[in-house]
């Protein structure tokens, strides 16, 4: 016993040539449909290249649309001339021009000499395929679809919209159970046969001929009337973009079609010529082991790279509007505003407590202040003001990206330029902790009086409490933590605790000092003595007049 | 409708407009379109055909349009690159070369050569001349743009050459493939390195800025605005809005009614400029490598310091060619080398897409 095979071509006729006689010449009859539309000349250059084959015959043709019924006639037309002529096959294999055998042909024979009476399809019930594209599983049997899809596509839609408003639909006829699968398929005789002589075949034909893709459920639903014994798969390697369209598989898919458990690939690009050199006339040794669930994983992440993209990313083909992740970096990075003001060894605790690159001012209104005041960052970002100011959600989205694996943690305060506020506001990666009112430390530090420093107090005072205000908006994303000073200094220690979790929830750090706080002793008189200004400090909460003076919490504390 | 942004950054893309608003904006970018088609048959009588070879011309072919000035030295491996590809045709317009260009372009079998000493700041910077070949050769095929020190790569480009993509591009319905021209340096100072005519460029311009390309849409022609990489750092670090557009789109299907605005960073009819997904996905693109950076470029940017035919605003650009001219060093130890397309992808400046 041996197979037959059924190819259906229209485009790339000489590749098509080239697999026939392959076929042919491992002992496998052919009947080739051709596409009723391929020009005679065509036709005729293939009929004379496979002229020297008696085992390869050509059908009568109708002209192929895809989508349609038209692909279902031609396969009926060339598998019953097929049965007819070689009574010596058992199993029919259906394949297109652009098929290649990508496992020695014996290898197909013994298996399915193993199986004589196993039809290799893939029919699965509508309600569990997942896999149609467009939502169209149970109703491509229901509905009717009288305007082409790729050329009507507009039509197409409104047409099947308005069928499910209007509730119409047509009736499955009676004992059919409809089943979705891939085209390719692989049946035994007895089944190919008990479907093409149905007693029923008129009626079944009239009710496909208005389904929709009836080559994908045509042959797999009536298979499941006539066959013993199904096995539901292909045995034909087939994947498809995310569109439903059909990956063509080039020379350097070479490696991974080595590793498939199928026996047929589709599609093969017709000048891949490694592909056809290697496959037509490989030696069975050469084949890796089988890894079918690599080629799966490959193509499932061509799929997200398409669909879902790289989150982060800002480039030529992939710029995402907001609600898309347009305002995203690609990893969690932290936003300290009033800690260095307090902790004068704040930058090399926190990096030592989390890992993390530690900058300084990033925004600062001179010069990006990068760690180890570097002049040029990783993936070239410049330190010029001018530069990250121009576009600096970008620039932000650059050093997050350039260092994936590297967690950033940057400086913030209101003396800083704050157009990057609006970005990290919307940007659910973003960590920021703010100890409000702090800003007013160093001015108090700067031992000018506080007549000279009370405007620039209010004016800090102004920007922070609209960057507060910014973080609290309903629609803001980022993750913020917010102490007042006085909430602050009470117990330093509980809030730096919590921002090393929140930076890295996985980290051990029970074990870390805390950095040393300035005494702020005096302080509090220096508030007053704003008040007295005039000006009116509230970010800082209810400071007390005499902190300092006798109970401060200890900075040095140890945690257990 | 308000009056739209001039630019659009990171996460801020509107939506395309609706209503009467975008139907005149829609009917003042077809005018736009006519008039720069009209001007490019106006200026067709500048060029002169040196050899025409388009009869060789078959359907399907990918064409290359090229408009150049004394490239001898980029020239051989140019074409080799491109060739190689599977381009079936260069069309090129020589804008009076002096270098023996010309000469090596007749000599080729597959180049077609126009010739004209009009200025090139005047024909749109060469783009009149080009719309216009493409209007009249272009139709129907895969047209690829580019400037003669540009050299595409893109996604798997060794093993699949551009009909393998642009089957590919086809198939996906996307009309246009984008691409963002990358600056290539040398290590050491530009005048240090040694390059003669036909050398892979990229042995001695080995270096690049990895991430540092700030992009914004332009919602009139939804164009990307992608600026950044060497030139934005080392000379653009004051005035950045100035530093040079990046993204390019060479690889349309063209029709005879389409034509660049400014040129190849966007065209017309603006659903080409739509090179970028929306949605978070990722389309397939490329990436120019750009060889300006090799040694001849000092003497270059005296002598186009002095014909001011390369920028609409000249004077603007003085500073930018005198910090060219004083031989400077790009390489910084944030530099990245350039071992392949695997690599710019995965540091995000192309994409495969969904083409595995």
């Amino acid at each position: 016993m041996s197979f037959g095979v059924v190819m259906l071509c229209h485009t790339a006729l000489d590749r098509a040539a080239q697999v026939a006689r392959h076929w042919a010449a491992n002992g496998c009859p052919v009947v080739i449909h051709l596409d009723r539309r391929v020009p005679e000349a065509q036709r005729a250059a293939l009929a004379a290249a496979l002229s020297d084959l008696p085992d390869v015959r050509f059908s009568a043709r109708v002209p192929c649309e895809w989508g349609t019924f038209s692909l279902v006639q031609a396969t009926n037309i060339a598998a019953t001339q097929l049965l007819a002529s070689f009574p010596q096959v058992g199993h029919v294999l259906l394949a297109s021009g652009a098929c290649l055998p990508i496992r020695p042909v014996a290898e197909l024979q013994a298996h399915l000499g193993a199986h004589p009476d196993t039809d290799f399809i893939e029919s699965v019930t509508t309600a569990d395929v997942g896999w149609t594209i467009g939502g169209l599983n149970k109703e491509r049997f229901t509905l009717r679809f009288p305007f082409s899809w790729k050329k009507q596509r507009r039509l197409f839609d409104r047409y099947v919209v308005l069928q499910r408003r209007l509730g119409v639909q047509r009736r499955i006829p009676a004992g059919l159970v409809p089943h979705l699968g891939s085209q390719w398929w692989c049946l035994t005789r007895r089944s190919l046969q008990a479907i093409l002589s149905h007693p029923d075949r008129p009626r079944l034909d009239r009710y496909f001929r208005r389904v929709w893709i009836p080559d994908e459920s045509y042959f797999q639903t009536l298979v499941r009337q006539v066959s013993t014994r199904i096995e539901s798969r292909s045995l034909t390697l087939c994947k498809f973009d995310f569109q439903g369209r059909p990956h063509v598989f080039y020379d350097d898919h070479l490696h991974l079609l080595r590793q498939s458990d199928a026996f047929v690939a589709r599609k093969i690009w017709p000048q891949a010529d490694l592909l056809y050199r290697t496959f037509l006339t490989e030696l069975p040794e050469r084949r890796a082991a089988p890894n079918p669930a690599k080629i799966d994983r490959l193509f499932a992440k061509a799929v997200e790279r398409r669909t879902r993209g790289r989150p982060g990313l800002f480039m030529q083909s992939r710029f995402p509007t907001r609600a898309r992740g347009g305002n995203r970096a690609a990893a969690t990075y932290g936003v300290f505003q009033g800690f260095a003001q307090l902790f004068p060894d704040f930058h090399p605790w926190l990096a030592r407590a989390t890992g993390a690159r530690v900058h300084g001012h990033l925004f600062a209104p001179d010069r990006v202040e990068f760690a180890e005041n570097e002049r040029v960052f990783t993936g070239g970002l410049s330190n010029s003001a001018a530069l990250r100011d121009y576009n600096p959600g970008s620039f932000l989205t650059n050093l997050v990206w350039n260092t994936r694996g590297e967690t950033q943690c940057f400086q913030f305060g209101p003396a800083d330029v704050q157009d990057v506020t609006r970005f990290i506001a919307g940007d659910s990666n973003a960590r920021v902790f703010i100890i409000s009112g702090a800003f007013a430390v160093p001015l108090w530090r700067s031992a000018r009086p506080a007549a000279a420093v009370r405007a620039e107090a209010a004016r800090l005072q102004k920007i922070e409490a609209d960057l507060i205000a910014r973080l609290d908006h309903p629609e803001a994303k980022a993750n913020v933590r917010i102490w007042s000073l006085a909430e602050f200094v009470e117990n330093p220690a509980e809030p730096l605790m919590q921002l090393l979790d929140d930076l890295n929830p996985r980290g051990s750090h029970r074990d870390v000092d805390l950095p040393p706080m300035i005494p702020l002793l005096g302080f509090g008189a220096f508030l007053q003595d704003l008040r007295n200004q005039g000006m009116h400090p509230v970010l800082m909460g209810d400071f007390p007049i005499d902190f300092g003076s006798k109970s401060a919490p200890s900075p040095l504390l140890r945690l257990k | 409708m308000g009056r739209l942004p001039h630019a659009c950054p990171v996460g801020e893309l509107p939506d395309p407009g609706r209503g009467p608003a975008a139907l005149w904006q829609a009917l003042r970018l077809r005018i736009r379109r006519r008039t720069l088609l009209a001007r490019a048959l106006r200026r067709r009588r500048q060029l002169t055909a040196l050899c025409d070879r388009t009869a060789a011309i078959r359907p399907g072919d990918i064409l290359c349009f090229l408009c150049l000035r004394n490239e001898a030295q980029r020239l051989p491996f140019l074409l080799d690159h491109h060739r190689g590809l599977g381009v079936r045709h260069f069309l090129v317009v020589d804008n009076a070369s002096s270098d023996g260009s010309d000469s090596l372009l007749r000599d080729q079998t597959d180049v077609s050569l126009w010739q004209t000493g009009a200025s090139y700041k005047a024909a749109r910077f060469g783009m009149d001349w080009l719309t216009w070949l493409m209007l009249r050769h272009g139709h129907g095929h895969w047209c690829l743009t580019l400037d003669a020190d540009e050299i595409l790569v893109y996604p798997h480009w060794q093993t699949r050459p551009l009909p393998a993509l642009t089957d590919w591009l086809d198939r996906q319905g996307q009309p246009s493939l984008g691409a963002l021209t990358l600056d290539l340096y040398p290590d050491g100072p530009i005048s240090q390195a040694r390059h003669a005519a036909g050398d892979d460029p990229t042995r001695i311009l080995r270096w690049f800025d990895g991430g540092n390309y700030q992009v914004q849409v332009q919602p009139r022609l939804r164009n990307l605005w992608i600026q950044g990489g060497a030139r934005a750092r080392a000379f653009f670090a004051e005035a950045p809005r100035r530093a040079p557009t990046l993204n390019k789109i060479p690889l349309v299907r063209w029709h005879w009614r389409y034509a660049y605005v400014n040129s190849t960073h966007a065209l017309l009819p603006p659903r080409l400029n739509q090179v970028y997904a929306t949605d978070g996905g990722e389309l397939t693109s490329g990436v120019l490598l750009h060889t300006k950076f090799l040694p001849g470029i000092i003497d270059r940017s005296a002598e186009e310091k002095a014909r001011g035919e390369h920028f609409a605003d000249g004077a603007q650009y003085a500073s930018y060619y005198d910090r060219l001219i004083r031989d400077p060093v790009l390489h910084s130890p944030a530099s990245s080398r350039y071992t392949g397309w695997r690599q710019l992808e995965a540091l995000g400046l192309m994409s495969r897409g969904g083409w595995v």
